[in-house]
């Protein structure tokens, strides 16, 4: 069963622009593919690794705004933009990992949570390189790759779905290697971990920098896409989001963001009231879950299945 | 000169408000050992509850702060039993993130009530106070005073009442305090009740000569996280005098520097100094 | 093998640690033990690099290990095992053992995107040897289990095939047979001595007293972080100072 999901999630996904009645349901879909995108890289800190980074929206505004920044203000083209922008929210990962990884749990989410709001507050009040407020406008769709155009929807839906496919793809490989389980070692006791030689610090700092390259990956595409950005994107909600994106699905698995992405979004969307107060289900469905459902549904579903053949 | 001085108060009603709310933060802390993120909202319902009372129902200021006060202590005692109880023993992660998700849940619900919109709670204090040739607000000197009374009467029911001292007990050694018999659940009601009160009475307080918005709380919070993390998790005069810093920093950052970048000066100085010193100012605490 | 010299360790104004001098043998099994408090897992904690000793040496096979992070530490051979053992409970027996073996493989971040050879060698390597130490501890038909559902006994043998995934040479047994009951403590001290007949040095904290006469080659004992005694079982089974210590102090003898 299991391992007919994925084939079956992935033709699910390539024919859905068949079946959809309108563009708007691409469009939602597409955008929770891109915020499924970013919810996969900070499972990979928070899930794997057990660091609950509050900073995330940052990078995914650092990956935007770049893209927004350097295709508008500077005229580069949109791909070398994409890609300095996924490059420039790893770096910032980094040089943030630095200092806020030596603090631990509470210590370490307080921390993120301060440089999260430093980043959006700079972006607010920096508005000769982020025009402040305002946000950013007039931003091109993703250029054309050889013969391949992206001004449809349908095609940016595609490609975002390439995109997706790429992270899980990597994101998979990385969960299944010994280093995706030297992360596992260091959530589940960084003393033990330690024992067994892993480098403790070098480890979490890897795991940092890679959700910040998915987050600013996913900024980036979501800058192309919506065509508009504003410093809200750098907001602690956000972040909260694709919290609920994982523990829906289940943290620490690999399907967890996105499933949690797809349902909570499917969520939103048919309770339409709930577009502004999402929060008011969300918040709540957070607690419940960490209370009585903490591995979500894949975890869930895979804990059973670990008994029913043991 | 007189500008000077008149920094000074403004600090001096800064670091008051971030005080009051630190002190709560770090008593549960202390307690529970949980960052309690939704404490920041128990503040912005606070204001709305008193902003409520106030401009709905006709209360008057001081009516209206103490049924505030009131309120919140019962929503932060609902708060323990309900989700924080139930999550002892649970992954530390699991306590953040039911923090947060309170947090959400009231933000939330304030602004389906009231709305996004910024509110503005009258105080009756709207006179100028002319001290040794300085003007001041009567509402800061309030402030002022006001926190400075509560925080004496914290100290005093924390020193003088059995309960305040097992408070203490429990936050020193909570192995030690329940080998020795103490009710640990009554003790956090009381301590989660306790912050609230207080969170709200800073709201209150603050309201007239800031605004009431549902997001009122969030850089409160920060800033009261930064406090207690300079000042020692869980210690209370580390509470007060990180308070005061932050509250000073700002107000003389916003006057000398700039007003633009005035909230980003606690954040930058918190990142400053845990970079240099990871285990904050007072690592030990300065009980 | 290991020799420790003058090692002390104050927190604030208390020693747990306080000027010991003493050598392991190879091959030998140690044991060390203490009324509680005594300092005996600050003196593992020294040894093994979570904590920085106030003063002193520590040197393994002759260099000097001191002030090591305790990942440094492992990887020169020094593993050691906890009080209590933290498992991934949602994962198997065996998924938990893997990384026992990375720190003897060098497949890095860029092995995983490319997929390299290498990382297909390490990750065959480090599943035999978790297999290897599973069914070395006697294990090997559990290996599929959660680890969640596991007993006790099963628990302290899983940390134990941990630490032998990191093939060392000397291991640090931290109370290895607390909480577990008379039977289970028999078969974890047959298994504990197979583990000294395959070369590997081995130190034991442990207040299961007769568990420790009949293992121990060495004994070391410590009271208010000093060492007041060592030598061989008999000896210390007579010694006056040990007795002394020991009068009064709230002991099980199991
Ligand atoms: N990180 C620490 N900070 C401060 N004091 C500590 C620390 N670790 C241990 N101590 C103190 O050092 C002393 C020795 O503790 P240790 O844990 O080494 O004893 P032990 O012999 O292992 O006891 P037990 O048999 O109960 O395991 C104790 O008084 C303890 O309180
Ligand atoms: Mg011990």
């Amino acid at each position: 069963m299991g391992r007919l999901l994925a084939p079956a999630a992935m033709a699910v996904a390539l024919l859905f622009p068949l079946a959809v009645p309108n563009e708007y349901y691409l469009y939602v879909a597409a955008l929770a593919f891109i915020m499924a995108i970013s919810a996969t890289g900070l499972n990979l800190i928070l899930g794997y690794t057990g660091q609950l980074n509050l900073a995330h929206a940052g990078f995914m505004a650092i990956g935007a705004y770049g893209v927004g920044i350097l295709t508008v203000d500077y005229g580069v083209p949109f791909w070398p933009a994409f890609v300095a922008s996924g490059l420039i929210a790893t770096a910032i990962g980094v040089l943030a990992g630095l200092v806020s990884l030596r603090l631990k749990t509470h210590f370490f989410a307080i921390f993120t949570l301060c440089v999260g709001l430093i980043l959006s507050l700079v972006i607010e009040k920096w508005s000769d390189l982020t025009h402040g407020t305002t946000g950013l406008i007039g931003m091109q769709p993703p250029a054309a790759i050889g013969p391949i155009r992206f001004d449809t929807t349908m095609a940016q839906y595609y490609l975002v779905l390439a995109f997706l496919v790429a992270a899980l793809w990597l994101m998979r490989r990385i969960a299944t290697s010994i280093v995706g389980r030297s992360f596992v070692a260091v959530r589940n006791s960084e003393d033990l971990a330690q024992a067994l030689g892993i480098d403790v610090f070098r480890t979490k700092l890897l795991a940092f920098a890679l959700s910040a390259f998915y987050a600013g990956i996913s900024g980036a595409l979501y800058a192309g896409f919506v065509r508009f950005i504003g410093p809200d994107l750098a907001s602690e909600t956000h972040t909260f989001d694709m919290l609920a994106f994982i523990l829906v699905g289940g943290i620490g698995t690999l399907g967890g963001p996105l499933i949690g992405a797809i349902l909570l979004t499917i969520l939103t969307q048919s309770l339409q009231f709930l577009q502004d107060y999402r929060m008011i289900v969300f918040g709540p469905l957070l607690i419940l879950l960490v209370i009585f459902f903490p591995h979500g549904i894949v975890g869930f579903v895979r804990l059973r299945r670990a008994r029913a053949h043991a | 000169m007189v500008m000077f001085f008149q920094q000074i108060l403004n600090g001096l009603t800064l670091g008051s408000v971030y005080s009051l709310v630190a002190l709560g933060l770090t008593l549960i802390y202390g307690i529970l050992h949980i960052p309690n993120f939704s404490h920041g909202a128990l503040y912005m319902v606070g204001a709305y509850f008193a902003y409520f009372f106030a401009g709905s129902l006709g209360v008057p200021y001081w009516g209206a702060m103490a049924g505030a006060a009131v309120v919140v202590a019962l929503l932060a005692v609902a708060s323990e039993r309900l989700v924080f109880r139930p999550l002892r023993g649970a992954p530390v992660l699991h306590d953040m993130i039911a923090a947060i998700g309170l947090l959400l849940f009231l933000e939330a619900v304030v602004q389906a009530i009231w709305g996004a919109d910024f509110h503005r709670l009258q105080s009756p204090h709207t006179q100028i106070v002319h001290l040794f040739g300085l003007v001041a607000p009567a509402q800061r000197l309030l402030i002022v005073a006001a926190a400075f009374a509560l925080m004496l009467g914290l100290h005093l029911f924390l020193q003088r009442t059995v309960m305040g001292s097992t408070i203490i007990a429990m936050a020193q050694d909570r192995e030690g305090a329940a080998l020795v018999g103490i009710d640990a659940s009554r003790v956090s009601m009381v301590t989660f009740a306790i912050s609230g009160a207080l969170a709200a009475v800073a709201a209150v307080l603050f309201a007239p000569i800031s605004l009431v918005y549902p997001a009122m709380g969030d850089l409160v919070i920060l800033k009261a996280f930064v406090i207690i993390i300079l000042g020692g998790m869980g210690s209370l005069p580390g509470a007060i005098l990180g308070g005061m810093v932050i509250g000073f920093a700002e107000s003389f950052g916003a006057f000398y520097i700039s007003t633009n970048y005035k909230d980003i000066i606690a954040f930058a100085l918190f990142v400053l100094i845990m970079s240099v010193r990871p285990s904050g100012l007072f690592p030990g605490g300065v009980r | 093998m290991l020799e420790i010299q003058q090692l002390t360790k104050r927190f604030g104004g208390l020693a747990a640690v306080r000027d010991i001098d003493v050598r392991f043998e190879a091959g030998k099994i140690n044991a060390i033990i203490g009324p509680n408090g005594a300092g005996k897992t600050t003196f593992f904690n020294l040894i093994s690099g979570f904590h920085r000793p106030s003063s002193g040496r520590v040197l393994f096979d002759g260099t000097d290990v001191t002030g090591l992070r305790p990942d440094q530490v492992a990887r020169l051979g020094i593993a050691r095992t906890f009080q209590t053992t933290s498992l991934f409970d949602q994962a198997s027996v065996l998924d938990n053992l893997i990384v026992g073996h990375k720190l003897r493989t060098r497949s890095g971040f860029w092995d995983v995107v490319f997929g390299t050879r290498r990382l297909k060698d390490d990750e065959r390597c480090c599943r035999q040897k978790a297999e290897a130490a599973l069914e070395f501890v006697g294990l090997g038909q559990i290996a599929d289990r959660p680890a969640g559902d596991i007993t006790q006994e099963e628990r302290k043998r899983v940390a134990f095939a941990l630490a032998l995934a990191t093939e060392p040479k000397l291991l640090l047994l931290d109370e290895p047979a607390g909480g577990i009951n008379p039977d289970e403590t028999h078969a974890l001290a047959a298994l504990i001595r197979k583990m000294a007949a395959t070369g590997l040095t081995i130190c034991l904290v442990e207040h299961k007293m007769s568990m420790i006469m009949s293992l121990a080659d060495r004994i070391l004992v410590l009271d208010h972080g000093e060492k007041i005694a060592e030598g061989t079982p008999a000896e210390i089974q007579v010694d006056p100072r040990v007795i002394e210590a020991y009068l009064g102090a709230d002991y099980v003898a199991a």
